[in-house]
């Protein structure tokens, strides 16, 4: 589905993302995991063109997103983005958040895209909320709405940016719900985060970006239980324990 | 009381001249004040709409990145920086005695109030671009990321996005542009127009009263005061609702 190649990514002269290969299949999940500064969200953005990687190859359903004939605006219909901020548009009430993606980018009708957008909701859980505007909804909720935001598009891939982390952590269970729930519907989707137990239980396989550097990416179970790299073993060292 | 106390209440606040001013009296060539008023009112109303989609316009170009706006944008760079330094009355004399005398056929054959509309016209869509512009950059840029993911053009960005919000940031700034250009529409009076502040003139020249100021002051004030309060009540909201989010 996707392919990274041999991705660099400067920002001025500091190399953040140093050769990062990794290869995405149809409904897989893959967790990424890694310090802060490691580099995961500029990965993910660079998946969805928001920034432009400087070397290597990002291959998208058999075709490279650096051809100079791509149309970006295309290509991010397909890949959706969730970001730890939500970035839900605060001028419209959910329904609309969720909507004007369908409407506006892909020309689809009202009607059709306002009863989808009511299935989502449903199945987020936020069916009796759809005329609420942003501020009036927990972190959590946003959270979900933008999820659905994204999932309104039909992306053929989903990218998560540390969806939890802006979060009280009484409310990043539902969130993850949402995503573990995904995940078994088949959606294939690149999730950065910090929450561990949760990529042992919902990832296929778990990488770990290392000062830009793709240090290891394994099945979840031998990712944590087996690591083979010296710098995995000192990340998972680090972290607390869950459980 | 002061000498100069009596001479102002009967200069200025004379009721029996601010009555007969305020109804004017046409056998002795007097206009109504509140007839000139409604000349402001409307002169008012008409710039302000005016302005409203001239001054999108304006910041709009400005703003666009595409590069056959180039031109225009440079254009509308020069524009703002130009009307918003010029002082209106000069922009006023400009357009209302030197077009009728450029001898430009119809252009040159206008009403004084025509050319008075579009004297304000010109310099406050100079103001408000720069408030649209202002509003448009408020506008955060994880606002534009996320219209961007999911896969919305510049132009759908711009329209379903950026704007409602930067509207919505812009209107206390835009109302207190506003006063002012309510305020402005007596300038008008220097193109021989009667508005309020003329129809006071006449008659305070020809009575030797000013009470017929005073009368347009206060008409003025009826205007500009719940504009104000308005403005004042919304940055208070905004102001709260920052508060609320920050703590
Ligand atoms: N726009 C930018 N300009 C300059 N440097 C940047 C920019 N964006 C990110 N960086 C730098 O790139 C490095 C990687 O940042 P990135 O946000 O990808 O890390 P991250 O792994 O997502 O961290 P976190 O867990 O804190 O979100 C950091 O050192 C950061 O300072
Ligand atoms: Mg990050």
């Amino acid at each position: 589905m996707i392919e990274l190649h041999n991705v660099h990514k400067q920002f001025d002269q500091r190399t953040v993302l140093h050769g990062v290969t990794l290869e995405l299949q149809p409904h897989e999940v893959v967790c990424l995991l890694g310090t802060s500064g490691s580099g995961k969200s500029t990965l993910l953005r660079c998946i969805n063109l928001l920034d432009r990687i400087d070397q290597g190859d990002i291959i998208f359903q058999g075709q490279s997103l650096l051809d100079d004939r791509i149309d970006v605006d295309l290509v991010r219909r397909h890949i959706g983005i969730v970001f730890q901020a939500f970035n839900l548009f605060p001028h419209l009430n959910v329904l609309d958040n969720i909507t004007l993606g369908p409407q506006r980018a892909l020309g689809r009708p009202k009607h059709e895209v306002e009863s989808e957008a009511r299935e989502l909701l449903g199945r987020i859980g936020l069916g009796t909320r759809s005329g609420d505007y942003p501020d009036q909804l927990s972190g959590g909720q946003q959270q979900r709405v933008a999820i659905a935001r994204a999932l309104a598009m039909q992306p053929d891939v989903l990218l998560l940016d540390e969806v939890t982390s802006a979060l009280d952590p009484t409310l990043v269970g539902e969130v993850l719900d949402l995503l573990s729930d995904l995940a078994l519907q088949g959606t294939t989707m690149l999730i950065a985060t910090h929450e561990m137990q949760f990529a042992r239980d919902v990832a296929h396989r778990v990488a770990l970006l290392d000062a830009g550097r793709l240090v290891e990416v394994a099945p979840a179970q031998q990712f944590f239980d087996s690591p083979s790299q010296p710098e995995t073993v000192d990340f998972l060292s680090r972290v607390p324990k869950t459980q | 009381m002061a000498p100069g106390g009596r001479a102002v209440r009967e200069f200025f606040l004379s009721p029996t001249h601010a009555w007969r001013a305020f109804i004017g009296d046409p056998s002795e060539g007097l206009s109504a004040i509140w007839e000139g008023f409604l000349t402001n009112i409307w002169m008012f109303i008409v710039c302000e709409v005016l302005v409203l989609i001239f001054g999108l316009a304006i910041a709009v170009v400005r703003m666009s990145s595409s590069p056959i706006l180039t031109p225009l944008r440079f254009l509308s760079t020069v524009y703002t920086d130009f009307f918003r330094g010029i002082p209106v009355i000069l922009v006023l004399f400009a357009v209302g005695y030197g077009v009728p005398g450029m001898d430009l056929g119809w252009i040159s054959q206008q009403s004084p109030t025509v050319y008075a509309c579009i004297s304000l016209t010109i310099t406050y869509s100079a103001y408000v671009a720069e408030v649209y512009r202002a509003g448009i950059n408020s506008v955060a840029t994880n606002q534009l990321v996320a219209a961007r993911a999911i896969g919305l053009r510049q132009g759908a960005t711009m329209r379903y996005v950026v704007l409602p919000q930067a509207v919505r940031n812009v209107i206390p700034p835009l109302l207190n542009d506003f006063i002012s250009l309510q305020k402005d529409t007596a300038l008008v009076s220097t193109l021989g127009i009667v508005d309020a502040t003329q129809a006071a003139h006449i008659y305070g020249s020809l009575n030797f009263n000013f009470a017929g100021y005073t009368v347009a002051s206060l008409l003025f004030l009826l205007l500009t005061i719940p504009m104000t309060r308005l403005t004042d009540r919304l940055i208070n909201r905004d102001r709260v609702k920052r508060l609320a989010f920050i703590s």
